[in-house]
C-alpha cells in the first residue's frame, strides 16, 4: 500500500506534498491500492445503504455527542479500509472552508452545542462519501446507480445517463483541482499569480472548454448513445 | 465506405458579406480505401471534416454516410461503426484505471459485468498494457494514454477509425509504436496529421485549405501538393512587412 494511513504522524510538509499529490491524482479510487480491507469486499450496495443510514442518523440524533460519535466512527471506517491520508484530505479539502463558516455562524447565533452538532455531521457526512468512492471499483459503483435509479426509467430517465451524470461528477472535482493548479502556476510564471482576473478567467475558460473536449469524447465513443434495455438491432436498413 | 455528398458545414453568424461562416466547402467524394490521410495547415479544417465523419460536427448542408447511414438521422449507428481518436487523450480517457476506461466503452455491449471486467483485461493484453490494468490513468505515460485511448475506442469493434493527430504529442518512440499500431489495423482508419511521413504510407491523400478540401489523390502526389502550398504560404509571409519587437 502506499501513502500515509489516518493515525500516522506526518510533518505538515508532507502533508503538503500528500495534497499535492492527490489534486493531481484525484481521489476518486486513489485508496484502492489498500484494496483487501473489509471495507473494500464489502458490496457497493451495503456502502451506499450504509452512507443513507449515515445520512439520516445525522438528522436524526440531534446534539454534539451523537454528532462526534458518528463522525468517530466514520474515521474509524476511514482507518479500517487503510484510507491513505491524502485521499481523506483530498476529500476534506474543499469542505474544510464551509465547515469552518458554518460553525462559526452557528457557534455565534446558536451556541457552541449547535457549531459542532453541525460541524461534525457535515464532516462525517464528507468523509463517508470519500470512503465510498475511494473503496468502490467506479464501474461497481456505476452499477449500483443504474440499480438504484430504474424506477426512474417510467418518467423517461434512463439509468444509465444517471449513472454517467453522477460517474462525470466524481471525476470532474479532481479534475478542475488540477486545472486550478495549472491555471495558478501559468498566472505565477508571468508573476500575475495574486491577480483575480488571470485566475478567474482562464479557469472559467477552461473549464468549458475542458466540459467541452469531455462531451465530445465521450460522444466520439458513443457513451449516452445507449438505446433503452431490450434494444435490438434497428429494424431500418441503411440504404443502399 | 464513407461517403460525402456536397457536405458543408458552418458556423453560427454572418460574415461581412452577409452569408453564413463557412468552415468546410461543399464536399463531394467517396472514401473506399483502407489508409486515408488529411493533411493542412493549422485551422485549415481538417478536424472539422474529420469529426463529420462520426456526427460530432453535422453538416448543415449536404450528406454524410458511413456504410449508409446517415450522420444526422443514424447519429447512434454512425458511432457504433466510427470509433475517433484524439490528440490529446486525458480528454478522453474520464475513469480512474485503465480497466474501468476499457469497460466503460463495453458497457455499450450487451455483457455481464465478469464479462466486461475480461474482456477489457484480454483488450489491455492485446495493447500491450495489461500489467497497467489497475494502476491510476494519471500515472501512465503520454504514449501509454494514446494507446489506451485506442484500446478504448477499438473494444467496441468500429469499422472505421478517424484520428485526430492522434501522435502529435507524443515522442519518437511512442509515435512509431501508435503508427505501428494503426497500421496493423484491419479498419478503415481516417488519420489527420502534420506527420507527412505517416501521409505518404496511405493510400490516398486529402489536402484541406481555408476549409475547402484542394487537393485529392493518392499519396505522393498530395504530400507534393501540401509541400508546395506551404512552401508558397511561407514565401508570402517572407513578403510582408516586418515589424520589430524590442
Amino acid at each position: 500500500m502506499t501513502g500515509h494511513t489516518l493515525g500516522r504522524a506526518t510533518s505538515s510538509r508532507t502533508w503538503s506534498r500528500s495534497i499535492g499529490a492527490a489534486r493531481s491524482r484525484g481521489y476518486v479510487g486513489a485508496g484502492r491500492a489498500g484494496g483487501a480491507t473489509v471495507v473494500h469486499r464489502a458490496s457497493v450496495p451495503v456502502k451506499l445503504a450504509s452512507l443513507a443510514v449515515l445520512g439520516v442518523a445525522t438528522v436524526a440524533l440531534p446534539g454534539p455527542a451523537p454528532a462526534v460519535t458518528v463522525l468517530l466512527v466514520v474515521v474509524a471506517l476511514a482507518s479500517l479500509a487503510r484510507l491513505p491520508r491524502r485521499v481523506a484530505f483530498a476529500g476534506l479539502r474543499p469542505v474544510v472552508t464551509v465547515v469552518v463558516i458554518l460553525g462559526a455562524v452557528q457557534w455565534w447565533q446558536r451556541g457552541w452545542m449547535t457549531a459542532v452538532d453541525a460541524s461534525a455531521d457535515l464532516t462525517a457526512l464528507v468523509l463517508g462519501a470519500t470512503v465510498l468512492v475511494a473503496t468502490s471499483p467506479l464501474d461497481d459503483l456505476l452499477d449500483a446507480v443504474v440499480r438504484a435509479s430504474a424506477p426512474l426509467r417510467r418518467v423517461g430517465l434512463r439509468p444509465e445517463l444517471v449513472a454517467l451524470t453522477v460517474m462525470l461528477m466524481l471525476r470532474t472535482v479532481p479534475a478542475l483541482l488540477d486545472l486550478m493548479a495549472e491555471v495558478r502556476d501559468a498566472a505565477r510564471a508571468r508573476g500575475l499569480g495574486r491577480h483575480p482576473r488571470a485566475l478567474l478567467v482562464p479557469m472559467a475558460i477552461r473549464t468549458v472548454a475542458r466540459a467541452r473536449a469531455t462531451g465530445e469524447a465521450l460522444a466520439a465513443r458513443g457513451i449516452g448513445d445507449e438505446p433503452p434495455a431490450g434494444y435490438a438491432e434497428p429494424a431500418r436498413r441503411p440504404e443502399a | 465506405m464513407i461517403t460525402f455528398d456536397a457536405a458543408t458545414v458552418t458556423a453560427p453568424g454572418t460574415t461581412a458579406h452577409g452569408g453564413p461562416v463557412r468552415l468546410l466547402a461543399p464536399l463531394t467524394c467517396r472514401l473506399t480505401e483502407s489508409r486515408i490521410a488529411v493533411i493542412g495547415a493549422n485551422g485549415s479544417g481538417k478536424s472539422t471534416l474529420a469529426r463529420l465523419v462520426n456526427g460530432l460536427v453535422l453538416p448543415a448542408a449536404g450528406r454524410v454516410d458511413v456504410d449508409g447511414w446517415d450522420t444526422v438521422r443514424d447519429g447512434g449507428e454512425v458511432r457504433r461503426r466510427v470509433g475517433f481518436v484524439f490528440t490529446d487523450p486525458d480528454a478522453q480517457l474520464v475513469m480512474p484505471t485503465p480497466l474501468e476506461d476499457v469497460a466503460l466503452s463495453l458497457r455499450r455491449l450487451d455483457l455481464s459485468r465478469a464479462d466486461r471486467a475480461a474482456r477489457a483485461r484480454e483488450i489491455l493484453e492485446s495493447f500491450g498494457l495489461g500489467d497497467r490494468a489497475d494502476v491510476a490513468v494519471h500515472s501512465l505515460s503520454g504514449g501509454q494514454k494514446q494507446l489506451l485511448a485506442l484500446a478504448c475506442v477499438l473494444a467496441t469493434g468500429p469499422s472505421v477509425l478517424v484520428c485526430d493527430e492522434p501522435t502529435t504529442l507524443l515522442d519518437l518512440r511512442w509515435r512509431r509504436h501508435v503508427e505501428d499500431v494503426l497500421d496493423g489495423l484491419d479498419q478503415q482508419v481516417v488519420l489527420v496529421t502534420h506527420d507527412l511521413a505517416s501521409a505518404r504510407r496511405t493510400d490516398r491523400v486529402l489536402v484541406v485549405d481555408q476549409g475547402a478540401v484542394v487537393h485529392d489523390g493518392d499519396a505522393s502526389t498530395g504530400v507534393a501538393f501540401y509541400e508546395d502550398l506551404m512552401a508558397a504560404g511561407a514565401a508570402a509571409n517572407a513578403a510582408r512587412p516586418r515589424t520589430d519587437v524590442t
